[in-house]
């Protein structure tokens, strides 16, 4: 099985005014497919820089990148946007959806990009299906402001799967939502993770982290830890257990 | 990206700034709008003037007696009556490519017929005129040649005559009085509206030449000479032929002025045009410039757009938008803008000509090519005043977009 994700000695300089930032210093790393991986660090440690790399939205200053076994360091805007659009799927921290547009067409917008064709019917079947997996097929003529912070991280997520992409990304997934709707989202992950698909995430938060199979931790532009997640927690037990506790604080008051 | 999806986004992104989108199409609206009238208006008047010249005749060239203007005193036509009937025989002789040539002199006189009385253009022609004007009679013949040498008192009255004089039977047959003189009426001529000059030109009484001079105005010279030449072609050969003739004639030596004045019937029409034509000019290159001015609206309202939508354009860019999908969909949204604007633009100039003419009763045209044109332009506008804030959108970062609140 070859490595759906592959850095080679990756380094990443922004050339800002006179001070040249070296925010990625010689990080290599493989990801295998199925895997879930959760990128860690304190701001500035140079995990959001990573994730734009992995995510093909900034070329590497130096280094070598596979993606799915193609080297993506010096392809070109277009091509990079080609292979944003088949091969990664994104979910942000803010959502991200374009608002006064349907849950189903969110989901739609990545196969306006796709330059095979498909016809709106099928576009419509994929997004729907899609929006099954998230559980959220009864919303799809919703706006994103008709629907909770959850709900709308479920439409975000759908819309990066539509394509059937090799690597779904997350920028801080959980980072606008309270612990219970976190713990639903991270549900979510750990279900298409067990139907096989290959997950990379950004946090900072070490409890999100634990749903996760291996942890990643960076620190100024380095991998400092590299880590096989070892108590993981399993998102259905977590919100029965936020459940009770609910529960029990209602009745004891 | 499909042009139809495009195109679907572009018009939901207008409806959703349902105000704004209309208030920067207004620019377009009142521009194109006026470059519809103005040129309608422009077109119906020259059109109603190239009727009026067509109605001189085919090929037709006049001769008028003294110059225009002779040592900065401008005479009227026939002021200076210098022209004989010896000239126009005699050009009618000699030079080549004459088809036919009527002597004119004109009047104006009371006539009396009926009881009633109307003062009224006399013309005195010869038995050619009505060929040469290419104006048939609706009733009656033609006084003959011999009419014209016999100086015969018959006469052609026009439509306006017989309305004024015999409202209610048939005139042919009856007299008419000039100065007491009394005149058969031949025939009726058609009605032929209005003249390049404005003048009714179915007031009028025509009678043969030699009665006109011998009888009526007892005058010796000639008004002015209606030529007919044989095509298009010998024109301009034809009035040089006419010119050296008459100079010859009036024995007229090197370096003094003609006493006479040669036209032809594409100078006449030019002349009449050119006031139109320079306001019609005008008044489209205001609108044009209104076409501008509303071209830099959109121009400005996308660059805001594009603005606004910076988070939008990140979202796009990220799940594989390629910069061309971007430019395309900004485009095609200034694109849609300004024609819609075009084509609402349009209708209400349409509808501003049709008003005019009903209102004003001027004259309008408007031509399929003059709608074409409107709305090509208005859709080049928004090409060309779309394309900076699209290429604009296109360029951006996704990662700058993306994180742009």
């Amino acid at each position: 099985m070859t490595e759906v994700i592959k850095l080679e000695e990756v380094h990443k300089v922004y050339h800002t005014g006179e001070v040249d930032v070296h925010a990625v210093c010689g990080v290599s790393l493989q990801i295998m497919p199925g895997e879930f991986v959760a990128i860690m660090g304190a701001s500035g440690s140079g995990k959001s820089t990573m994730m734009n790399v992995i995510g093909c939205l900034d070329r590497p200053t130096e280094g070598r990148y596979f993606l799915d076994g193609v080297d993506v360091s010096h392809l070109d805007r277009d091509e990079l946007a080609a292979i944003r659009n088949k091969k990664l799927g994104f979910v942000f921290q803010g959502f991200n959806l374009l608002s006064r547009t349907s849950a189903l067409e969110n989901v739609e917008l990545p196969m306006l990009y796709t330059h095979d064709h498909i016809t709106s019917i099928q576009q419509r079947d994929l997004a729907l299906h899609a929006l099954e997996v998230v559980g959220l097929s009864d919303r799809a003529d919703h706006y994103p402001n008709q629907l909770s912070g959850g709900q709308q991280q479920r439409v975000a997520i759908a819309r990066a799967l539509v394509n059937s992409p090799a690597v779904l990304l997350a920028d801080e997934p959980t980072g606008n939502l309270d612990t219970r709707t976190s713990v639903e989202v991270m549900g979510v992950f750990q279900k298409l993770n067990d139907e096989g698909i290959t997950i990379v995430m950004v946090t900072h938060e070490l409890d999100i982290a634990s749903y996760t199979k291996r942890n990643i931790i960076m620190r100024d532009g380095v991998v400092v830890n590299d880590v096989l997640v070892q108590k993981r927690l399993v998102a259905e037990v977590e919100l029965r257990k936020l459940q009770q506790a609910h529960q029990a604080v209602k009745l004891s008051s | 990206m499909r042009i139809a999806a495009t195109l679907r986004l572009a018009l939901r992104a207008l409806r959703r700034n349902k105000l704004r989108s209309t208030l920067t199409a207004l620019g377009i609206i009142i521009g194109v709008s006026a470059v519809i009238a103005m040129v309608g208006i422009g077109t119906g008047a020259k059109s109603q003037v190239e009727a009026q010249i067509a109605s001189l005749g085919q090929n037709v060239i006049l001769v008028f007696s003294g110059n225009f203007s002779s040592s900065g005193a401008r005479s009227g036509w026939g002021g200076a009556g210098t022209m004989t009937v010896d000239d126009a025989d005699a050009i009618a002789r000699e030079v080549p490519g004459v088809v036919g040539v009527s002597p004119e002199v004109r009047d104006r006189q009371q006539v009396l017929a009926n009881g009633l009385n109307w003062n009224t253009q006399i013309l005195g022609e010869g038995p050619d005129y009505l060929d040469i004007r290419d104006w048939p009679l609706a009733d009656g013949a033609m006084f003959t040649e011999q009419d014209v040498r016999s100086t015969a008192k018959v006469c052609i009255v026009g439509k306006t005559i017989v309305a004024q004089l015999f409202p209610n039977e048939d005139p042919v047959g009856q007299i008419i009085r000039i100065r007491n003189i009394p005149f058969k009426i031949l025939g009726v001529l058609t009605p032929k509206g209005l003249s390049v000059m404005n003048t009714d030109q179915d007031d009028v009484m025509i009678v043969p030449y030699t009665s006109e001079m011998k009888r009526v105005s007892k005058r010796t010279n000639l008004s002015m000479i209606t030529i007919q030449a044989a095509s298009p072609a010998v024109s301009d050969s034809l009035q040089r032929g006419v010119s050296d003739l008459l100079r010859q004639r009036h024995r007229l030596g090197q370096g003094r002025d003609d006493d006479f004045t040669i036209r032809g019937q594409q100078e006449i029409a030019d002349a009449a045009t050119a006031t139109t034509r320079v306001m019609t000019m005008l008044l489209a290159s205001i609108a044009c410039v209104s076409l501008v001015v509303g071209g830099i609206g959109i121009m400005n309202i996308m660059l805001v757009s594009v603005t606004e939508r910076t988070r939008e354009i990140g979202i796009r860019m990220a799940v594989g938008a390629h910069g061309r999908d971007i430019l395309l969909q900004f485009l095609i949204e200034a694109i849609t803008l300004s024609s819609l604007g075009g084509v609402i633009g349009i209708l209400l100039g349409v509808g501003a000509a049709k008003l005019l003419s009903a209102v004003a009763g001027w004259p309008t045209l408007i031509s399929v090519s003059s709608i074409t044109v409107a709305f090509l332009f208005s859709a080049a506008v928004g090409v060309f005043f779309g394309f900076y804030p699209a290429r604009k959108a296109s360029n951006l970062d996704p990662i700058e977009a993306l994180r742009y609140e």
